[in-house]
């Protein structure tokens, strides 16, 4: 062992990204499973999923995915899901965009007299709409990218805020061009 | 044209129709209905195996030996449950094969009905693609596209499983040319930009080096023989994974052996100090790599793969080439014919000479004995007495297989039937009977450890139920011999649990299953019992009595690189071979 030359260990140590990743999928029995099995299965992280049926005569389905890891990760990750069978094509809008990103959020928020009027005053500058009222609540809907909705329910914190329904990041690209069912590489 | 029948009847056309002759099964409750469209034709010979588990390993040794698809039928819920292993098996190591599994009727799943199990959600991560057929007018198409998807692309396991009632509803057959499947197009031809950049690299190349894998293997033997074709045309040396070997002749002076844990010294030390690496159909796994930021550091790694999740996996490459290497070497045997530019000749020289120095090392060589049968030499004897024959060869998992990789030379593809990725103990047996049933006049020889083997002992009743001469070449030395030699170097020589206590008489155990048994303790004994191990047209289990502290070297140890191997004749050093780091690696 006396012969050995030494190498220095190269660093390795990539920056942690956020990525958006959009998918069309066969709408099919497990295909929902397929993606998160995939994710668990790896080690991969789920920050938001969406999923829901887009185009319905060919039974596609898009599914938006947030997730983070390493720009190498994130290059596993794609192609992983590439491989899926009933995955048709995959796309970084972090990476291939520019792309807009959009999320919903219901806010119910409880309160009385002055903070009634403060929550409306807040929803109004969030562009939030009440969706249902009564004496003493309130659920807004507001839409979004996810830090903004962030922002909205923590200055509806110390208003009286009681929960916050979610659907999770959409995302398309921008421009004239679609995402298209394309023939995968695999 | 369609035709009507049942749903049974359609499993059994389709898989005629697919050029399915042989499938390995046991039957079952949920099963039934295609069973008794088994017996009521001569199209598909069914081979009735002892264990599900055995089931999928003989399909994989038909398919890897033959190039089919490999072909599974076992019954609902522990059926199905058994047969994992081998699917997961085969899903490593890219291997064809369709498994059909019955399920209970379709208005009893998800009522935890009597052998009912989530097949397609147990089977979802260890499959390629997975099938649930719940109507009978889907039947077809499932059947032949799992056909497709199995075969094509990066091989790899595909699972149908058709409830009860759908194997006795009437319905529609159709042949399989009337279907395209959706969306799967997998790649198969290489960017040529990207192979005419490759081909410039090899060019200006000072110390390239080949590294190939068991996608040439699965190409098909076109692609063994234009690896042939390019590695002679460039003069370049050529090393291999396991599951790559026999796609390049181990006879001839270019090849270094295969590279890796167990590896030659010459082939890791080529990988550790090449300049221009050519990587076709392997997948820089763990056991090839070692120590990863010290993984050849000064190379520029080419990477030729069916699959793009295999790209930048584990080591970052900078020429990634998807497509199938028959046809990627198709296109750069042309290319390198029609360049101009002549490689340095003098630094190709310089580089062959440095590999002359390292096989000078003889990193094989093992202290051989007159009174102990040491395993290698086993090995040795045993390739020597099958050189000049028609053999194909399975292995287990463990000490015995490295030895089997070092040691067998292979001269031709689809001859050696190992479990590479999984590493599964037991593989070897059913693997040899799957193999036998394949090529019925061919020397079929599973190197067994006595650990491994008796994991699916049971299938040698189905060698004997089918007449199928396999030999089992069990290198016996009493322990797991693998787990064995790492409790040596890692944990202080404290054999935990590593010993097989209360062995059976192998002799006798062949005896047992009217099969006939051979020992053998004496190194001079050794050609004279091989020989009879091969004369005898009946299977044969052969109990080589072999060194029971014998290690497996050359050896990378967890977490080295390539170039701090550990050597047999160095391996008094071993207590600080592996670091902290290294020990919690596998």
């Amino acid at each position: 062992m006396n012969t050995t030359t030494h190498y220095p260990a190269a660093t390795t140590t990539q920056q942690i990204e956020s990525h958006t990743l959009s998918v069309l999928v066969d709408n099919e029995p497990g295909v929902l499973a397929r993606v998160i099995g995939l994710f668990s299965g790896r080690g991969y992280n789920i920050e938001s999923l969406t999923v829901s049926e887009t185009e319905h005569q060919k039974h596609v389905s898009r599914i938006t995915i947030v997730t983070r890891g390493t720009p190498m990760v994130i290059e596993q990750i794609k192609h992983q899901l590439e491989r899926l069978v009933p995955i048709h094509s995959v796309f970084d809008m972090t990476v291939q965009g520019p792309a807009i990103e959009r999320e919903l959020a219901m806010v119910k928020v409880r309160g009385k007299g002055e903070h009634r009027m403060e929550a409306l005053r807040l929803a109004d500058a969030f562009r939030a709409r009440v969706i249902d009222a009564t004496t003493e609540s309130f659920v807004f809907e507001i839409t979004g990218a996810s830090d903004k909705i962030e922002s909205f329910i923590g200055l509806m914190l110390p208003i009286g805020f009681v929960e916050v329904a979610r659907s999770g990041v959409v995302a398309i690209s921008r421009g004239p061009e679609g995402q298209g069912a394309v023939d995968k590489p695999l | 044209m369609a035709k009507e029948m049942t749903g049974a009847e359609m499993v059994i056309e389709a898989l005629a129709d697919q050029g399915v002759e042989h499938i390995f099964g046991y039957p079952g409750g949920a099963v039934l209905p295609i069973y008794d469209a088994i017996f009521h034709q001569e199209k598909v010979r069914h081979v009735l195996v002892r264990h599900e588990q055995g089931a999928v390993h003989a399909a994989e040794g038909y398919a890897r030996s033959t190039g089919k698809v490999g072909c599974v039928l076992v019954t609902s819920g522990p059926g199905a449950t058994n047969a994992v292993t081998g699917l997961t098996d085969a899903l490593c190591d890219s291997i064809p094969l369709v498994v059909i599994t019955g399920q209970v009727p379709t208005h009893l799943i998800g009522n935890d009905a009597f052998q009912e199990c989530d097949t397609v959600g147990i089977t979802r991560p260890c499959t390629k693609y997975n099938y649930l057929v719940k109507n009978i007018a889907d039947l077809p198409r499932a059947l032949h596209e799992a056909f497709h998807i199995a075969k094509s692309g990066r091989p790899g396991p595909v699972v149908v499983d058709i409830p009860k009632d759908i194997q006795f509803a009437k319905g529609s057959y159709f042949k399989p040319n009337e279907f395209q499947h959706k969306g799967y197009r997998p790649k198969v031809k290489g960017d040529i930009d990207k192979i005419k950049t490759a081909i410039e690299l090899m060019r200006h190349a000072k110390r390239p080096l080949f590294y190939t894998g068991g996608g040439v293997v699965n190409s098909g033997p076109e692609a063994s023989h234009l690896l042939r074709e390019l590695v002679k045309l460039t003069g370049f040396p050529i090393t291999s994974t396991l599951m790559g070997l026999g796609a390049f002749r181990a006879a001839d002076p270019q090849w270094l052996g295969m590279l890796g844990m167990h590896g030659t010294y010459e082939a890791n030390w080529a990988m550790h100090d090449c300049d221009v690496m050519i990587c076709i159909g392997a997948r820089f796994d763990d056991r090839i790599t070692g120590r990863l930021d010290s993984f050849a550091p000064g190379s520029k790694k080419i990477h030729v793969d069916i699959d793009p999740s295999s790209i930048n996996k584990n080591v970052k490459v900078d020429l990634p080439i998807i497509g199938d290497c028959a046809h990627v070497l198709e296109d750069m045997v042309r290319l390198w014919r029609a360049s101009s530019a002549t490689p340095d000749k003098k630094a190709l020289k310089d580089w062959w000479q440095q590999i002359d120095k390292w096989r000078a090392r003889k990193s094989l060589a093992y202290r051989n004995s007159n009174e102990l049968i040491k395993p290698q030499y086993a090995i040795q004897r045993l390739y020597e007495a099958t050189k000049d024959k028609d053999v194909y060869i399975t292995t287990e998992v463990g000490q015995h297989q490295m030895w089997a990789a070092q040691f067998f030379a292979f001269q031709e593809p689809n001859r050696w039937m190992t479990s590479g990725g999984l590493g599964t103990m037991g593989y070897g047996l059913p693997a040899a009977v799957g193999v036998q049933m394949a090529h019925p006049k061919s020397l079929v020889i599973d190197i067994a450890g006595e650990a491994s083997v008796l994991m699916t002992m049971q299938e040698m009743s189905t060698a004997v139920q089918y007449r199928l001469p396999i030999k089992i070449f069990i290198l016996n030395n009493q322990y797991m011999g693998m787990v064995r030699q790492w409790q040596e170097l890692l944990h202080g020589g404290r054999y935990s649990e590593s010993y097989t206590h209360s062995l059976p008489d192998f002799v006798k155990l062949a005896e047992a299953y009217h099969a006939v048994g051979i020992r053998c303790e004496k190194p001079g004994d050794l050609d004279g019992a091989i020989r009879e191990m091969i004369k005898v047209n009946k299977p044969v289990i052969f109990d080589c009595v072999v060194d029971q502290n014998e290690n497996c070297f050359p050896m990378i140890p967890s977490g080295r690189a390539h170039n701090e191997m550990l050597l047999g004749d160095a391996a008094e050093s071993v207590e600080d071979a592996i670091t902290e780091e290294g020990k919690v690696m596998v």
